[in-house]
């Protein structure tokens, strides 16, 4: 259902009556509809799911979030590495192999 | 901010797991419901990173794999006739209907078209005046509403030669359905993130509290599932239920307004069956009696066409984490990823196509560590 | 075709081991010309048994065989692109560089092509003639002549206005033995640069799915790269171009022809950003994109050093890279090393990759 991807509207116009976007998907364009975010503007970004922005993305709550995992990684230095447990769990010394053979 | 790279960063992920570690002191069951959480999930492995307290029950996928049977087959036969342009996202078309898939129809000389969005098919219509042209309509609350806009868009602009094959699902009577069963082993949800930045998140704290279980709306880069099973992890071990978002930037609780009053005035909700699990009361939309004309089902009279699921097929017990699926006897025999009889092994991700190819991986320990069944 | 069936009797559908593909498409379906799983099984199962050769049966690109004292190989590929001309090329450049790659991945370098034109009535021939200086200033480019030719002309509307076909020879230096088989634990893979540009750049471009793009297909003769390779040691084990299936296919073939297991270390496969959001976007693994112009290789340990640094002198090895290794375990198998630590297996694709929704 769910793959749906963030873009950044570039221009606004209308095609067959309906309201359609071109956006930018990091280097992609493709056209999208607009009709369900009518107030998105040049600059914002939005979730688009075939071809349908379904809802604008919040800057502040993405920094929130982002603010919030770094300082879950403050706070994990200060109790070890579980990063480095996780790692070896999966066998992390035989993944270098390659890294090093290209050395 | 691209809202893509920052939340795929590994070294955040660490931080995360840790405070998961810290939290955790006894197993817990979790269900992502989402397909595209899973696909995430595998992508990146990160099931393998999580402390073995926690485990993940994959959900009922993607609403492709759900779609049951009888369904396919009506789209097979619609498909098949001459004159008809079909068209249908890609994953449709390699999804079996009892005796053949949409590849094989197109090889057969029907006219199936893979389109990336509805409003492509619209535009065939457009073009094609002489032909009818049908879209498969599925998906879950996310896929509704453009699907809804296509259809309401044909009606609006008069292309009476477009229709719909609706069989929509719904993910909160979903949920019910898996948390009323009796052996139910799921003790918390990540719930869909797209599907609530369309539907917000209003349906969900009456669930929450009825089955006392937390819900923790989820997005799908690595670290927003990490971020979902935190939450998750925090209120089991607290004895609390209540729905949390994790997924703020996507998902306001209003949900789009605007994409659901759509939904209202196209779809109307109905008793849906879900492949390999069974008929869910109320847990389907299909179209509403105001846009019957644009009704694939009513226009090629398909309606007669019932195909029974196979009864080996025990995929509801595999999705509630009940059953492993080489317990399954159907398991690598009669149904394989080729050759799938219910939705756990239809889709990649699945929990049967999942054990399917990670058990090549060859001792049974190695299946059972990578399996995402756990 | 005609002449083959009169010699052995139509395939025995029974006595497969290989479960059901073929019972299950009594017709053709895309998939079976995807380079996945399907076009596997109708080689192994239908032409293999069919022609008997012992030549046919390494299922290499190309094949190389002994003929008057010389080492030869031989290799034949067609061409049914669409649209015929994408951002960074047409089909006469893939027509050239597809079969001159198909000969230097083992080992050889393209002296003579052969080209037949299957043309759709009513197509331009300025069409035909655009199409045709391109082939032509292909093969000039990777220095192999085109020594023959045919054209046939069918009706209007059974053809996608042009199909090529080209078959190509080329010498393999003595002691010069490259082929799937030879992967061997302990081998270092290399690939040659970033994937999924002529997959990605073809998509942009296709009917139905358009999308706005800076990609070119990395569409490329390889010939002069895989010489510079061997300048180094002629003993490299593995070349194989990622074309159709991507990396994931050309990984498992050889996994599967050689009886190794094949560990890829995903953060190091370089991938455009522009590709992986293509990919993103469609639903695709860039994994499982074509390309048209790159080579991943498989390399003894103690050689890998020099020839990583051979393949970075050349202008289409510059952004060369070591993605993995071969080794004993998960034998038949390409498990990757996620970004996050954790491991997936990464599977022969089926068929055609198809833009999805979940």
């Amino acid at each position: 259902m769910c793959l749906a991807v963030p873009g950044r509207v570039t221009e606004i116009g209308e095609r067959d009556g309906t309201r359609m976007a071109v956006m930018d998907f990091g280097g992609v364009v493709k056209d999208v509809c607009l009709e369900y975010l009518p107030d998105l503007a040049v600059g914002d970004y939005a979730i688009v799911h075939v071809g349908f922005a379904l809802q604008r993305l919040d800057e502040e709550s993405a920094r929130r979030t982002l603010a919030l995992f770094e300082e879950l990684g403050l706070l994990q230095e200060e109790f070890g590495d579980p990063w480095e447990a996780a790692g070896q769990w999966v066998g992390a010394e035989e993944a270098t192999a390659a890294e090093e053979a290209g050395r | 901010m691209k809202y893509l790279e920052e939340f795929r960063n590994p070294e955040l992920a660490a931080g995360l797991l840790a405070d998961i570690r810290a939290t955790v002191t006894r197993p817990w069951a979790l269900m992502e419901v989402c397909g595209g959480q899973t696909h995430s999930i595998i992508r990146h492995a990160i099931d393998q990173l999580l402390p073995e307290e926690v485990e993940l029950i994959h959900g009922p996928g993607c609403p492709v794999c759900v779609t049951p049977l009888e369904v396919i087959d009506r789209a097979l036969a619609i498909a098949a006739r001459p004159g008809v342009v079909f068209c249908s996202f890609g994953d449709m078309l390699r999804v079996p209907g009892t005796d053949r898939d949409l590849f094989r129809v197109r090889s057969e000389g029907g006219d199936v078209r893979v389109v990336y969005s509805p409003l492509d098919a619209l535009r065939i219509a457009r073009e094609n005046p002489d032909r009818e042209v049908v879209f498969f309509g599925i998906g879950f609350e996310t896929t509704a509403p453009p699907n809804a806009m296509a259809v309401h868009l044909a009606r609006e602009q008069g292309l009476r030669n477009f229709s719909m094959l609706v069989s929509h699902v719904r993910v909160p009577p979903a949920i019910d359905a898996i948390m009323a069963s009796p052996d139910c082993r799921v003790q918390g949800f990540l719930a869909a993130g797209h599907v609530c930045s369309v539907m917000g998140t209003d349906e969900y704290p009456e669930l929450a509290e009825r089955h006392r279980v937390p819900i923790v709306v989820t997005g799908f880069e690595p670290l927003d599932i990490l971020e979902g099973i935190r939450l998750t992890v925090r209120q089991l071990e607290r004895g609390e239920h209540t729905v949390e978002n994790a997924y703020e930037r996507a998902v306001r609780p209003e949900g789009n307004p605007a994409a659901r009053a759509m939904l209202e005035d196209v779809f109307e909700v109905a008793d849906r069956a879900w492949r390999g699990i069974g008929v869910i009361p109320r847990s389907g939309w299909r179209l509403s009696s105001r846009y019957r004309d644009h009704d694939a089902e009513h226009r090629f009279d398909v309606t007669g066409i019932a195909t029974r699921e196979p009864a080996a097929c025990r995929s509801g017990e595999v999705l509630q984490g009940l059953l492993k699926p080489h317990q399954c006897e159907a398991f690598g025999t009669v149904c394989t990823p080729r050759t799938p009889l219910g939705a756990t092994m239809v889709s990649s991700e699945g929990a049967c196509a999942a054990y399917y190819l990670y058990r090549r991986l060859g001792t049974p320990a190695a299946a059972q560590e990578a399996s995402p069944v756990g | 075709m005609a002449d083959t069936e009169t010699l052995t009797p139509a395939p025995d559908f029974s006595g497969w081991s290989c479960p059901l593909p073929l019972r299950d498409h009594p017709r053709v379906v895309m998939g079976h010309g995807g380079g996945g799983a399907l076009s596997a099984e109708l080689v192994e199962h239908v032409f293999a048994p069919a022609f008997g050769g012992p030549l046919l049966a390494g299922l290499a690109d190309s094949a190389v065989l002994e003929l008057g004292g010389a080492r030869l190989a031989f290799s034949t590929d067609s061409y049914v692109v669409r649209p015929l001309f994408f951002p960074g090329g047409s089909i006469g450049d893939l027509a050239v560089n597809g079969t001159v790659n198909d000969l230097a991945m083992s080992g050889a370098r393209a002296a003579y092509l052969s080209c037949g034109f299957i043309l759709e009535e009513g197509v331009e021939t300025a069409v035909v003639d655009r199409v045709a200086r391109a082939l032509g200033a292909a093969a000039r480019a990777a220095g192999v002549e085109v020594a023959t030719g045919d054209t046939k002309v069918v009706e209007a509307g059974r053809g996608d206005g042009i199909y090529l076909n080209t078959a190509g020879i080329g010498l393999v230096a003595p002691g010069v033995d490259i082929r799937p088989q030879r992967a061997a634990p302990g081998d270092v893979v290399i690939l040659s640069g970033p994937i999924g540009l002529h997959g990605v750049a073809i998509m942009s471009v296709r009917e139905g799915l358009e999308f706005g793009v800076e990609v070119r297909s990395d569409c490329a003769a390889l010939g002069g790269l895989v010489d510079a390779m061997l300048a180094v040691t002629p003993d490299l084990h593995v070349l194989r171009d990622p074309t159709r299936g991507g990396l994931a296919a050309a990984l498992n073939e050889i996994a599967t022809a050689a009886g190794v297991g094949v560990r890829l270390t995903e953060r190091a496969v370089p991938v455009p950003e522009a590709v992986a959001n293509a990919c993103a976007l469609l639903g695709l693994d860039p994994l499982y994109v074509a390309n048209e112009g790159k080579l991943v290789a498989f390399v003894p340990r103690r050689e890998a050093e020099a020839v990583l640094a051979a393949m970075r002198a050349h202008p289409l090895g510059a952004e060369a890279v070591v993605i993995g290794e071969c080794v004993e375990d998960h034998l038949g198998m390409v498990v990757a090393r996620t970004g996050f630590g954790g491991t997936r297996v990464v599977d022969l694709p089926m068929g055609e990759q198809l833009p999805r929704i979940c």
